[in-house]
C-alpha cells in the first residue's frame, strides 16, 4: 500500500502539491491524470525518493520511499541514462543493482520491442528512447513500478505494444503500476483507480468503473468536466 | 474490439460474449479465452476482465475448469435464452423510443412493415 499524508510539497512561489491524503491499494493499475504543471512528476518523484515532502508523510509498504527503493522501479520524465551508454551498458548497470533484475524478461522484451543491445542512447530516436526506459524498468520485477509519462513521443502502434507488454506484465507478476500521463485516452481501460490532479490538489479520485457507472463519462470526458469547474473555481 | 469507454467495460465485455454466443459465433462447450489472453487481446486491465468472468460465472453462462480454462457452459437452452434476452432489450429500448415520438402501436408496426420492404428491395438491387 502507498499513503499520502497531508503531503505538501513547494518549489519557489511554486505550489506543487497542496496537502494532498491519498491510499493506493496493492495490485492495482493506477492512472495519475492531470494537465502540465497539475504535479503528476512531483508526487512520482516523491514515491520515488529522489524528492522529499516539505511537509506530511508517504509511507510505501509501510517505509519511506528512501528505504523502499529497492521495491519501486522509477521511469523518470528525463532521460536519466548516461547518452555514451549502449542499452547494453544501461542493463548491466542495473543488473548489479537491483537484485530483482529479470534477464530473461529482459531478453524476451528486448525481442519484443525490437531493440538492439549495441544502441547507444544519446543517439537513437526519441521513440527508442522511450522504449528503452520502458524496457529497463520493466525488466526488474520490483513491487511498485512507477512510470512518468512513459508514452510521450511514442508513435500509436508502438504504444499499444507497449500496453500489452504492461498488461502481460501485470498479469504475471501482480505489481502496483503508476502511470501518470495527460494523454488519458490511451491507457483508461488499463487502469483501476483514477487519480485528477489540478494545482497541486487532488480534485477527483475514485475506481475508474465506478466513475463511468456514475457519470456515463469516458475518463477524458470526465477530466474535461472536473477541470473545467475546477478552473471556474 | 472498440469499448465505449463511457459505460463500464467489463459490462462490454459480458455483452461482447452474450452476443458472440446469440450470433453462434461461440456456442455450447467452446473453450474461451483465458482472462490473460483476453486482456492482453483487448488492452483492458486484467482485473476488469476478471470482474467479467466472474460475474459470466454467477450468470451460469461460463465454467472455469481448473487448468484446463473457461468454458460456455454446454446447454443449448441458455444460447437460446441469452438470444432472446437480447432480442427483448433491443425491442424494448426501439419500442419505448417510438413511443416518446409519438407513435401508436399499430403505426409501429406498418412503419417496420414498410421498412423491411424497403431494405429487401435495396439488398435486390445490390
Amino acid at each position: 500500500m502507498i499513503e499520502f499524508q497531508n503531503v505538501s510539497k513547494r518549489f519557489g512561489t511554486v505550489q506543487a502539491l497542496d496537502h494532498i491524503d491519498l491510499t493506493i491499494d496493492e495490485g492495482k493499475i493506477v492512472g495519475l491524470f492531470g494537465p502540465n504543471g497539475a504535479g503528476k512528476s512531483t508526487m512520482m518523484k516523491i514515491m520515488a525518493g529522489v524528492n522529499r515532502a516539505d511537509t506530511g508523510t508517504v509511507s510505501i509498504g509501510g517505509q519511506t520511499p528512501r528505504q523502499a527503493k529497492e521495491f519501486v522501479s522509477y521511469l523518470p520524465e528525463i532521460d536519466h541514462f548516461y547518452p555514451w551508454w549502449t542499452l547494453k551498458e544501461a542493463a548491466d548497470f542495473l543488473r548489479a543493482f537491483y537484485g530483482d533484475w529479470d534477464q530473461e524478461k529482459y531478453g524476451h522484451l528486448l525481442e519484443f520491442l525490437k531493440l538492439q543491445e549495441d544502441m547507444k542512447l544519446g543517439k537513437i530516436s526519441k521513440g527508442q528512447r522511450a522504449k528503452c526506459k520502458i524496457l529497463l524498468a520493466v525488466s526488474r520485477n520490483a513491487h511498485y513500478l512507477l512510470m512518468d509519462e512513459p508514452f510521450s513521443g511514442i508513435d500509436i502502434l508502438t504504444r499499444e505494444e507497449i500496453a500489452r507488454t504492461l498488461i502481460q506484465d501485470f498479469a504475471d507478476h501482480q505489481q502496483t503500476m503508476i502511470i501518470s500521463t495527460h494523454e488519458i485516452g490511451e491507457i483508461e481501460a488499463m487502469v483501476d483507480q483514477v487519480i485528477f490532479l489540478d494545482q497541486g490538489q487532488i480534485c477527483l479520485e475514485g475506481e475508474a468503473e465506478e466513475l463511468r457507472n456514475e457519470w456515463g463519462l469516458s475518463m477524458v470526458g470526465i477530466m474535461k468536466e472536473v477541470f473545467r469547474h475546477a478552473n471556474s473555481r | 474490439m472498440d469499448f465505449n469507454k463511457a459505460r463500464p467495460i467489463y459490462q462490454q465485455i459480458i455483452d461482447a460474449y452474450k452476443k458472440a454466443l446469440a450470433r453462434g459465433d461461440i456456442g455450447p462447450g467452446d473453450r474461451i479465452l483465458s482472462q490473460r489472453e483476453y486482456a492482453q487481446k483487448i488492452k483492458v486491465n486484467p482485473n476488469t476482465v476478471q470482474r467479467a468472468y466472474r460475474e459470466m460465472e454467477m450468470m451460469g453462462m461460463v465454467a472455469t475448469i481448473r487448468g484446463q480454462g473457461t468454458f460456455i457452459v454446454p446447454d443449448p437452452e441458455m444460447q437460446q435464452k441469452i438470444k432472446k434476452e437480447m432480442a427483448e432489450q433491443v425491442l424494448t429500448y426501439f419500442i419505448e423510443e417510438m413511443h416518446a415520438l409519438g407513435f401508436k402501436d399499430e403505426e409501429i408496426c406498418s412503419l417496420l412493415e414498410e421498412k423491411q420492404k424497403s431494405s429487401k428491395e435495396v439488398v435486390a438491387d445490390d
